[in-house]
């Protein structure tokens, strides 16, 4: 510990803190602009010059360390007179647009030229002017506003981990810009607006929406990935017109991904559903809540005693509330239906009866700066958990060493040091492989459950994945969203229990969406006798009651769904959006709020419950999705249905500690050292960042972005020949009967054997199940 | 894109630094490429940078900061004048003026027959020769007086 003294206060701070920090402890603000706590330091700015004793001459307080007895003035004659030149100069080229700039009234120059600015410009001669860049749908520029502090510059190569943007020329002519007709297509970009202090960097979904005096601003949690990323949600007459993070070192920090930040443009979409749609004689017809709600009840009682409770279904999204997902599964089980699920995306159900508890990460998010190794397995890191893979790149950069096993190796912009490219169905044997291998490297026993079912020959990248865990003193094996679609996924779970047993390390779910553990602790899952998803497409039901998803989009079947639903005798939907496919199957749509104007609870993939209020008034004549299901067991008659607010659903459905109803333990599954056959093409099927959910489906600026572009079937460049096909040729990609069109494109971070064609999109929807063969030929 | 000596030349600077610092050879390597080319279009310096591993902006940082590396195409002969405050003193600046009366362009122009480019340039460390001058990069001119001026494009002229 080093004592320092600022402004006449003594301090104690950590060695090796800069003095910026310590007068952050002592409560003394400097003014700056280039340093930011999360960032390399640049000390470009010159603003936080201050005052050191015995040194010559202000010293910048961003860059400079504390001393042992060091005395600091921030605010002394020589200090203040220092930063006010600063400003003198940076005003200099700074245009006098205030009025007409969208950062007025929350830019910190000019909350800084109030204190530190002179009331004219001494300046007569002319200012600079710098064009204007592309850098996209998301981030606007005014670039002659631009004070070079280089945040931006930093943020990508740092954070987002590609240098997308760089500082040009030099001196007066130095600007900045991403490389000649690039443009940043990270999908952290918008956090540069944040990190931006003048109004270079601008929304530009924002641009000239509003100004920021006339927002009321509210917290909120992000509906998209398991994260949970904290929001300040801002509106304007109940409209939503800017999203911001909401910093919380847990969980976020001080970054949002742009899905985060973006999709929130869906929610004034045209096609949000205003007022409950009955369908008769095949149209479509606009019904008051009363009649919309008796007919669903009559509906449902019909089919019950037509047909028996269990032909009714219920499927759910993992992007709905707890108190939405707790109510649905009590009003199914009040009717006497154990059919209900939320894991529309999964197809291997072996796991269900057997686990210990709700499956989650395994570790706090907030420790993965602790971990020395990392075993990742079918994930699609980067996109799939953009703010997690953050979290891991800064790791690597401590020491973290990451391993991935998985059929791709697209960038994830972070060291990966062993990887075995596998196909999907070589997957469990590879990660038995690494089981194999570390039970060796260890001189340990693999546990009895798994005696004689692994492979005994052992790959090279599995031997070199093994020695590389075995090697670390806190190890954690993740299982991405490939690894949970897996037609296997139980087995790989079972294996990576082992992972975690022979390393001493954890292991989890980096979970597909925001609710993927709360769906767990809801109870959204089937009982005794129920039905899992895919069972419920598998033998169609009668009757089903969906929650906030789109049948050709949301599920590991779109197809089979599709006929499924097509052929019931009665489909409610609960649904935000008026969309196409359930226009076409469904009954009744009953328009339910999304995250922004109804009160409710998500529990990330680390098990913190965050709750949220509503920001803004419902739409129309939508009503929240628990106040919706309340209503209806209530027409049913069903007993406990009596909640007077969310607060209390939530009470109920998470009562208890939740901490001890997380655990990814899980026993008596039989693991199969089997592989696929040879010679057949898997299908690798992502689920793109901004296709993951109906919300970011809608968002327009983020559907014109990089990350939206159109789907196409990357091969792996010697399949591709192999196939007698080149990158670019349309082709046809059959799977059983249904078959699409796309253009083919050669991917080396594919694994031979495969095509990857990403599901939840219109243009693949036609296809059956995210995982299975499937044939390329020219079209 | 470079030639097989090009990229040879490039492989030699390239050793000179630890092997996951390939990124310190760029100054040699655009100066290299440059050689070859003439000049750095932008998709000679994505070339460069993707040769040595770096973010192509990364590489145009290091192009468009220093003075020498040409991001236009330039005439056979580049004229590049120091008018930094030595050399302003004693002349820099009228030899810049003399130059670009005579060849009847402006900085950072060419002349129609493509023979000259004139530049400006910084500090050559040579203050006591001011005014200074340097042709095509490598050959640096001192006590560049008109008469000397008038008889080294004679000479760039011949060539």
């Amino acid at each position: 510990m080093l004592e320092i003294e600022i402004d006449g206060k003594q301090v104690q701070v950590n060695d090796g803190s800069t003095v910026i920090e310590a007068a952050a402890v002592a409560g003394s603000y400097i003014p700056h602009f280039c340093y930011h706590k999360k960032l390399s330091i640049a000390a470009s700015c010159r603003m936080c010059l201050v005052q050191v004793e015995k040194a010559p001459k202000p010293l910048p307080a961003c860059a400079t360390p504390v001393t042992n007895g060091m005395k600091v003035w921030t605010h002394s004659e020589l200090a203040v007179k220092a930063q006010k030149g600063v400003m003198e100069f940076l005003l200099i080229n700074h245009p006098l647009d205030c009025p007409i700039c969208d950062q007025g009234g929350e830019c910190q120059l000019q909350d800084l030229a109030v204190g530190y600015g002179s009331t004219a410009s001494r300046y007569q001669e002319e200012k600079r002017v710098v064009f204007n860049k592309n850098l996209g749908a998301l981030v606007s520029t005014d670039m002659t506003r631009c004070i070079n502090c280089t945040r931006c510059v930093r943020f990508t190569t740092e954070i987002a981990g590609e240098m997308e943007l760089g500082q040009a020329f030099r001196g007066e002519h130095a600007e900045i810009m991403p490389f000649i007709e690039k443009t940043v297509d990270s999908e952290l970009s918008g956090n540069i607006i944040d990190l931006c202090p003048v109004g270079a960097l601008t929304s530009k979904p924002f641009r000239f929406a509003a100004r920021t005096w006339e927002l009321s601003r509210r917290k909120s949690v992000s509906p998209h990935d398991s994260l949970g990323a904290n929001l300040i949600v801002q509106t304007k007459h109940d409209v939503v017109k800017r999203v911001l993070p909401f910093e919380n070192e847990d969980v976020n920090e001080c970054w949002l991904s742009d899905k985060d930040r973006f999709s929130y443009e869906a929610l004034s979409s045209e096609q949000r559903l205003g007022a409950p749609m009955i369908r008769q004689g095949g149209q479509w017809k606009q019904v008051d809540w009363q009649a919309a709600l008796e007919f669903v009840a009559t509906g449902l009682r019909g089919v019950e005693r037509d047909h028996g409770a269990a032909s009714i279904g219920a499927l759910a999204s993992p992007h709905a509330t707890v108190e939405e997902l707790y109510l649905l599964q009590k009003l199914m089980r009040g009717l006497g239906s154990e059919n209900i699920d939320f894991r529309l995306r999964e197809v291997d159900f072996r796991a269900d009866g057997k686990r210990a508890g709700a499956p989650w990460l395994g570790m706090p998010i907030a420790g993965v700066k602790d971990l020395t190794r990392l075993l990742v397995v079918g994930s699609f890191l980067r996109k799939d958990a953009p703010l997690l893979a953050q979290r891991v790149r800064q790791a690597a950069k401590k020491g973290l060493h990451v391993s991935a096993i998985g059929p791709n190796a697209e960038e994830w912009l972070l060291p990966v040091r062993n990887r075995a490219l596998v196909a999907p169905s070589a997957m469990v044997a590879t990660l038995g492989q690494v089981v194999v291998a570390l039970a060796k490297e260890k001189g340990a026993e693999v546990s009895v459950a798994l005696l004689g079912k692994l492979p005994e020959t052992v790959s090279d990248e599995a031997l070199a994945i093994a020695q590389s865990l075995a090697s670390g003193r806190k190890v954690a094996v993740w299982l991405g969203n490939l690894a949970v679609q897996h037609a296997r996924a139980s087995e790989l779970q079972m294996l990576a229990q082992e992972i975690a047993r022979l390393t001493d390390g954890s292991f989890g779910f980096i979970g597909e969406a925001a609710n993927s553990v709360g769906g767990y602790l809801a109870g959204a899952v089937p009982g005794a006798g129920g039905l899992n998803a895919a069972a419920m497409i598998e033998q169609p039901r009668a009757a089903y009651v969906t929650l906030n998803l789109e049948p050709d989009l949301d599920l590991a079947n779109p197809a089979a769904a599709m006929a499924a639903l097509d052929g019931a005798q009665l489909v409610v939907a609960l649904t935000s959006f008026d969309s196409p496919s359930l226009r076409q199957v469904a009954d009744v749509m009953l328009p339910i709020a999304p995250f922004t104007e109804t009160s409710g609870t998500f529990v990330n993939c680390e098990g913190r419950a965050q709750s949220f209020t509503a920001v803004a008034k419902p739409f129309a004549d939508v009503r929240p999705g628990w106040k919706v299901l309340r209503v209806l067991g209530n027409l049913l008659a069903l007993e406990g249905f009596a909640h007077a607010d969310s607060e209390a659903v939530r009470a109920e459905a998470l009562a208890g500690d939740l901490a001890s109803r997380l655990d990814n333990g899980v026993e008596g599954i039989v693991v199969s050292s089997a592989t696929g056959p040879a010679g057949v093409l898997e299908r690798v099927a992502d689920v793109p960042i901004h296709f993951a959910d109906p919300i970011a489906r809608r968002a327009p600026s983020l559907q014109k972005t990089r990350d939206a572009a159109a789907p196409t079937a990357r091969i792996a460049p010697a399949t591709l020949a192999a196939l007698g096909l080149a990158a670019g040729d349309r082709v046809r990609v059959a799977q059983g009967t249904a078959s699409v069109e796309l253009v083919a494109q050669a991917d080396d971070g594919l694994a031979a054997g495969c095509v990857r064609v990403a599901a939840a999109h219109p243009s693949t929807a036609a296809l059956g199940a995210m995982s299975g063969d499937l044939s390329v030929e020219r079209a | 894109m470079l030639s097989q000596e090009s990229l040879q030349e490039i492989d030699r600077e390239i050793a000179k630094y630890p092997p996951d610092q390939t990124q310190s050879a760029v100054m040699a390597a655009l100066r290299i490429a440059q050689v070859e080319k003439g000049w750095l279009p932008k998709e000679l310096i994505e070339f460069v940078a993707r040769y040595l591993g770096m973010p192509p902006i990364a590489a145009f940082e290091v192009a468009s900061f220093y003075n020498m590396y040409d991001l236009a195409p330039v005439g056979r002969h580049k004229i590049t004048v120091c008018t930094n405050l030595p050399c302003a003193l004693s002349g820099g600046v009228h030899a810049a003026d003399y130059i670009k009366e005579k060849l009847g362009i402006d900085f950072n122009e060419t002349t129609p027959d493509g023979k000259f480019t004139l530049k400006e340039g910084e500090c050559m460390g040579a203050c006591g020769d001011a005014p200074v001058l340097l042709v095509n990069n490598h050959h640096m001119c001192s006590w560049m007086t008109t008469e000397k001026i008038d008889q080294m494009l004679a000479e760039l002229d011949k060539k």
